[in-house]
């Protein structure tokens, strides 16, 4: 009976700091799942958006305000990516915790150096942004300098539970360092074929797996293409065949399904992040889904 | 067997509250010597995983751990270097610039338009015929300090004078989930107010918001408002305005004429739906109200229950999407019109819906009716006299974007509000050059 008295004390004071459980909001799914990889029990995860939902293009909804009121700590791409409707949910969430600038807003492209960071800015070069391309979690090795700082963000916000973010964090760089040696060598026939993509979304994928991207589908980025870019499109594609034309999930299928069967290359819908494909269900089935699709597309 | 333990948990506090009445002493011992022995194994494990967390912390120090760990040709993404400074004016607030370009057709005289039984204000005028500049905005915001955000929107009318559209500060950081705003801004009440004209689904504003608010309720005031920390949305607010906008007049009560205040919920039906709703009211006192000569004084009342509704296919707007809403509005007015004693009950109410059909096209269509209540003997031929007739319109919209920034809108209007019913047609451009302000829902 003692020992169960002590047992009952012991889960009294356990207890404690699992209910002060950190509240993350996460505006993508590859940052909630990063999260609970991270956080295990100790967070409680909030997806913004799904695989299906454009990022750069979501309402303020009621519910995302209400989430985001309750939220300890933001875990957002940033590099305005989310610059359509974050601003808004955070003004009006009134939570002064995760105001940007504050010390639950994190922005995981704050620690990547960013590529294609435009010269100059000028709207009529469609819709750019103006710290680089924002799309860091298409290339795998983002996503463990991202756990770093997120580990780091965490112990900073929950210190009683320092060690336990390290953990998981010293966990997760071992699960991940081998699945990346992995995916390197499931990935080796993909290294300098030719691909088109539908928008430029790939950028940092196409760098770590050395593909070639020989062009975009559309004229501008975010700028829809006309009939007339089509066809140039096809003229180029001619010249310089292409093994797939990718697409994010999200995006309208339609412009890569009109130009595949005229250049001769599958149209290969990617899941982009977690959730945009049915067997994309984490962030590690993510990558294998991923690769797995094109080392298909590019063996035929 | 789960409730046997927790009997015996029961019973273990038990004890332990009243274990010094019982004698049980030497439990008591027994017990704090098991405490302390937990306490130390506790302190020691806890003592390894900090051990650990600075192994883990030296270790994620050297910065070559990442970049030799890929055995791939191409080089490893590196953390990013620290930003270049940046001089002064990286503290430049948000500038941006919406610029309107209207050409308008009517059959009747817009200049002479009137809604019988509803006294308009003059900002609830329509449009001039032809071609004409809308009102241009230039929008400044920015943080001011960690606790303050400030706004500051001006409007450029077509004849060349400059309007303080809104000007406003508002803090960041209130405890509670509180927020106070300071200043001239645009009314919480209804679901349209608060939302800037440009970013309207329609060009214009439909007839309840004409009659009951000359178009839009801004005035100069605090609000205060409050969202629950409940799981849904749920959000209250409070106001205190001037009393210049219409329907108060004249800045009644010492300059504090108009109380409003509004409750809003709403949340998600599955992926693909979103609804809001909201409940407003407001309590607008007039002090020689003057509108084209007729005098006003006393108090109006407004009720607004507001609807929207939003669904696109899995939650992503960009190729479909379709917005329904409606507002219903109850208005009482009671006062002296022309010292002729009223008092009025009118009501009115507006549906709409837009349809995006494929990306960047979207059509629309909108039903707005009033109902006006008889004007006393003494007021018959005067702006309050509704004639026998029950004002209403039905509009259809055409959108075409080139980009987010930039709004091509055609609308067609069948207006039966007038004396006499009124074809009208509106083409509008609405550009938006500047960093682009996130949309309320």
């Amino acid at each position: 009976m003692r020992k169960i008295l002590a047992l009952s004390l012991l889960f009294s004071a356990v207890a404690l700091p699992a209910h002060a459980a950190l509240k993350v909001f996460a505006c993508e799914p590859e940052w909630a799942a990063l999260s609970t990889e991270i956080g295990g029990k100790l967070v409680n995860v909030y997806a913004a958006t799904t695989g299906g939902q454009d990022p750069h293009q979501i309402q303020a909804r009621p519910s995302l305000i209400a989430k985001a009121r309750a939220a300890d700590i933001a875990v957002c791409t940033g590099a305005e990516l989310e610059i359509a409707w974050m601003p808004q949910v955070v003004r009006q969430s009134a939570n002064s915790k995760i105001q940007p600038g504050a010390d639950g807003y994190f922005e995981a492209t704050s620690v990547i150096s960013l590529l294609e960071a435009p010269a100059a800015l000028d709207r009529a070069q469609g819709d750019l942004h103006a710290y680089g391309n924002p799309h860091i979690q298409t290339d795998p090795r983002n996503i463990l300098i991202v756990a770093r700082a997120l580990a780091a963000k965490f112990s900073a916000l929950d210190p009683a539970n320092a060690a336990s973010y390290a953990a998981g964090y010293a966990d997760f760089e071992t699960r991940w360092t081998a699945a990346l040696k992995k995916w390197e060598a499931e990935a080796a026939p993909l290294r300098g074929v030719p691909i088109a993509v539908q928008h430029r979304s790939w950028v940092y994928m196409i760098q770590w797996l050395g593909l070639r991207e020989i062009i975009a589908l559309e004229p501008k980025p975010g700028i829809p293409p006309t009939s007339g870019y089509l066809a140039e499109v096809l003229e180029t594609l001619k010249k310089q065949p292409v093994k797939m034309i990718i697409r994010a999930a999200y995006e309208d299928p339609r412009s890569s399904e009109f130009i595949a069967p005229r250049a001769g290359a599958p149209a290969v819908m990617l899941p982009f992040t977690i959730g945009g494909t049915e067997d994309a269900k984490d962030l590690f089935s993510l990558y294998d889904e991923t690769i797995g699709l094109m080392t298909k597309a590019a063996a035929q | 067997m789960s409730g046997k333990i927790l009997l015996r948990l029961g019973v273990g506090v038990v004890s332990m509250c009243s274990a010094a009445q019982a004698g049980e002493a030497e439990d008591l011992a027994a017990l704090k010597a098991e405490i302390a022995d937990l306490r130390s194994d506790y302190e020691a494990r806890i003592e390894a995983l900090e051990k650990r967390l600075q192994a883990a912390e030296a270790k994620s120090d050297e910065p070559t751990t990442i970049a030799a760990a890929p055995p791939t040709p191409t080089p490893a993404p590196a953390p990013a270097a620290p930003r270049a400074p940046i001089g002064q004016n990286a503290y430049n607030p948000a500038i941006s610039v919406v610029l309107n370009g209207t050409f308008a057709a009517f059959e009747n005289d817009p200049s002479a338009a009137v809604i019988p039984g509803f006294p308009l204000d003059g900002e609830a005028g329509l449009a001039d015929r032809g071609f004409s500049l809308g009102e241009s905005e230039l929008a400044l915001n920015a943080n001011i300090d960690h606790r303050v955000y400030g706004n500051l929107i001006f409007a450029l009318t077509d004849e060349g004078e400059v309007e303080v559209e809104e000007a406003y500060i508002q803090t960041t950081s209130l405890p509670g989930g509180f927020t106070l705003k300071g200043g001239r801004f645009f009314s919480g009440i209804g679901y349209l107010n608060e939302n800037h004209a440009h970013n309207w689904d329609f060009i214009d504003a439909p007839l309840p918001y004409r009659a009951f608010l000359a178009n839009q309720l801004g005035d100069a005031g605090l609000q205060l408002r409050w969202i629950a920390p409940t799981d849904f949305y749920l959000e209250a607010g409070a106001e205190v305005m001037r009393g210049d906008g219409f329907p108060a007049g004249g800045a009644a009560n010492n300059g504090a004429g108009t109380y409003a205040g509004f409750v809003q919920t709403g949340g998600d039906i599955g992926v693909s739906s979103s609804w809001l709703a909201k409940v407003s009211y407001l309590r607008a006192k007039s002090d020689q109200r003057d509108i084209n000569g007729d005098i006003f004084s006393g108090r109006d009342t407004l009720g607004i229950l507001s609807l929207v509704y939003k669904w696109a296919p899995n939650g992503n707007a960009t190729t479909r999407n379709l917005i329904v809403n409606g507002e219903y509005f109850f208005g009482n007015e009671r006062g002296d019109y022309n010292l002729t004693p009223v008092d009025l009950d009118r009501s009115g109410f507006y549906a709409q819906a837009v349809y995006q059909f494929r990306p960047r096209w979207r059509a629309g269509a909108r039903y707005a009716r009033l109902m006006s209540d008889s004007a006393p003997a003494g007021l018959i031929s005067t702006a309050l006299d509704d004639l026998g007739r029950s004002p209403d319109a039905i509009s259809a919209l055409l959108e075409f974007d080139t980009s987010e920034f930039s709004r091509f809108r055609l609308m067609y209007t069948y207006d039966n509000s007038d004396t006499s019913s009124n074809n009208e047609f509106l083409a509008r451009y609405t550009v938006i050059f500047g960093p682009h302000g996130a949309h309320r829902f």
